[in-house]
């Protein structure tokens, strides 16, 4: 176990907090500077996808893990930031204008759907948000002038610096770039007085009302931020899939970027990562072990009940996700032999209600 | 005009009270456990394929697929409740919410994979044929009106349960204060168990009803979504609430339907359930007393 020797107040701000996660992180930085030349072409597709889920798994991480907002619609935001992008890339705007236009017309977008967020708990937020999504992508669907409906939108390639980047690495360096940004934001946002009135709000409204945070005031704002960085995923996913539908913006698509977070782990920046990462591979691992399977098994529902089966495992064996999981291992390794089994449990646990009598 | 609007009326009411019973699905476990069941579409598709089964490989009479399906949901229900719920009793509701999502695609999952029910689409027969009744110029479906006298008898078979039978009492004892109503010896865990199957037999009535309309697939469960905005527009944890949003729904989507735009029927319920929470968070018939610290 490692024990830090505090002799300084500076190093409470720093971003590392000793030298053997700067070495690790280091190896982690240069495994995936290097990923573009070692890697095959379809193992990198992948990694960019889960660079891109990343960035909306930290944005929605923000709202769900940190401010303790519910939200069943942030396919919604990835839609608003994949149109922008794409419509105006097509009418000839620059990305490094058009990406932080998706960012903002997502925030704008987050914003308005925070304002019943601060009348709304618990489960009548998450429906007003599943109601938000489902309108959005009729919206979109509907308005064919300016989104195309149901045929909808191709994009070309980004241009960076009158530069096009045609193949994937040029992009692959853009979405890291962007991951590795929206990290550092979220880090050193998490640990300023906002990022403290987010968590306070998490633990309690009232108590955090008490201490006088402007509970309006920040939840619109964490909604506005998640939905920000959402919008920037969706920008990076409309260019990633080259072609862009109203059906790629569905509910199921809002359940699975919640299901990134829960199995992540709710309240880690760690677990918007290693959930990104579980989501983007369960599926190849199931193509992968349809092969060896009887063909009834193997049909197009085995995806549908493994996805369900982990899902529900993973919230009644590991209910701190993946990142916890890592956690207990690593802390199991670091006080052997003295690991203890309740060490992780919640002091408290008790039925929080939400009834009134 | 007026006999259309009648039309569409009934047409609407039919339609409604299925969302109006998968509502009551919701509301009754919600208002015993404080779950939000996102399963009870899945449920409901699950009953629509036992019935079918019943009817079709069986060749049971039509009262008799809805007793097996009814019963045999009411197992599956009080199953689900056991082994998944109970292990996470107490924790975040929206961990709940996520454990009920993934049931959901489990049970959507399974039913592809059982031989007989697979991907297809099945039509059920029903003894109410496509005919129709002629009342003057007004035209109404035997379905439509089977569909509304049979959602009217089960909510009349609900209201004498839960006012006369000993069980009925005590589980709405329990969803009321679960403390008082085990210091009263009512064995809390088990009447939580009887409730969810008596959901997901009532969501198996809901998709026999269903079934006429939408056919049998393994999608249909997806009507639940629609069934949330009925839930909460009669507030959640209401049970007459629950009715009254699933007919509102239900007209409402009927009438958009012919009146306005191609587009807005299906976002109909979505655009009723916003107005209602920022009118009245808590829905038409929820409580809203303010929360003491």
């Amino acid at each position: 176990m490692r024990f830090i020797f505090k002799t300084d107040y500076e190093q409470d701000i720093r971003l590392f907090k000793h030298s053997g996660q700067k070495f690790w992180y280091g190896l982690l930085m240069a495994a995936l500077l290097a990923a573009p030349f070692a890697l095959d072409e379809y193992v990198m597709s992948q990694v960019h996808f889960v660079l891109i889920y990343s960035i909306v798994g930290l944005g929605l991480m923000l709202l769900v893990g940190f401010t303790g907002q519910i939200s069943l619609g942030h396919a919604a935001f990835l839609a608003v930031g994949a149109y922008t992008e794409a419509l105006m890339q097509a009418r000839g705007v620059p990305f490094l204008v058009s990406l932080p236009c998706a960012a903002l017309f997502a925030a704008a977008a987050g914003f308005v759907i925070g304002l019943p967020a601060l009348r709304l708990k618990g489960i009548y937020l998450a429906i007003a948000t599943l109601a938000f999504n489902v309108i959005v992508e009729e919206g979109i669907t509907r308005w064919e002038s300016l989104t195309g409906g149901n045929s909808g939108l191709h994009l070309k390639p980004v241009e960076l610096f009158g530069v096009r980047l045609d193949g994937d690495t040029g992009f692959y360096y853009v979405c890291l770039a962007l991951t590795i940004l929206s990290i550092l934001a979220l880090m050193n946002l998490l640990r300023s007085p906002t990022g403290r009135a987010f968590v306070a709000i998490r633990d309690s409204e009232i108590s955090a009302s008490c201490m006088g945070v402007n509970l309006a005031k920040y939840k619109t704002l964490s909604f506005a931020i998640s939905a920000a960085l959402t919008g920037i995923g969706g920008a990076l996913y409309a260019h990633k899939v080259t072609f862009i539908s109203p059906e790629q913006f569905t509910l199921l698509q809002s359940i699975e970027l919640v299901t990134i977070v829960i199995l992540g782990g709710v309240g880690s920046l760690h677990g918007a990562a290693l959930g990104a990462g579980f989501v983007i591979v369960l599926p190849q691992l199931i193509a992968v072990a349809k092969d060896y399977l009887p063909g009834s098994v193997a049909g197009s529902g085995l995806q549908a009940i493994v996805f369900g089966l982990v899902l529900i495992s993973f919230i009644v064996f590991e209910p701190l996700g993946l990142y916890g999981r890592w956690l207990k291992v690593r802390t199991w390794f670091e006080l052997f032999p003295f690991y203890r089994k309740g060490m992780f449990r919640r002091q408290k646990s008790y039925m929080k209600s939400e009834r009134l009598r | 005009m007026l006999n259309q609007l009648l039309q569409l009326s009934v047409a609407g009411v039919a339609q409604g009270c299925v969302y109006a019973l998968v509502a009551l699905g919701f509301v009754l476990i919600y208002k015993a456990t404080e779950t939000v069941n996102f399963a009870q579409g899945d449920l409901m598709m699950l009953g629509a394929f036992f019935a079918l089964t019943a009817s079709v490989a069986m060749g049971w009479p039509y009262w008799a697929t809805i007793l097996f399906a009814v019963a045999a949901m009411a197992v599956v229900g009080m199953l689900l409740e056991r082994i998944v719920l109970r292990p996470v009793l107490g924790q975040p509701a929206f961990t709940v919410v996520m454990i009920t999502i993934g049931v959901g695609y489990v049970l959507r999952g399974a039913v592809t994979m059982i031989p007989g029910w697979g991907t297809d689409t099945y039509t059920m027969p029903t003894p109410f044929s496509e005919g129709v009744i002629k009342v003057g110029e007004v035209i109404f479906g035997v379905q439509q009106l089977a569909v509304i006298g049979m959602t009217t008898a089960l909510c009349a078979v609900l209201y004498l349960f839960f006012r006369f039978a000993k069980l009925g009492v005590a589980m709405q004892a329990t969803s009321q204060n679960q403390l008082a109503a085990a210091y009263m010896g009512i064995p809390v865990r088990r009447v939580n168990m009887l409730v969810w199957g008596l959901s997901a037999g009532v969501a198996a009535f809901a998709g026999i009803l269903l079934a006429p309309v939408t056919f049998v697939h393994s999608n249909m469960g997806f009507i639940g979504l629609k069934a949330f905005p009925a839930a909460v527009v009669g507030g959640f944890g209401s049970v007459p609430g629950a009715i009254v949003g699933g007919l509102i729904i239900g007209m409402v989507e009927a009438l958009a339907g012919f009146y306005l735009p191609e587009g807005f029927k299906d976002v109909a319920a979505y655009v009723v359930v916003l107005v209602v929470l920022l009118v009245r968070p808590s829905g038409i018939f929820g409580e809203t007393a303010r929360k003491k610290v």
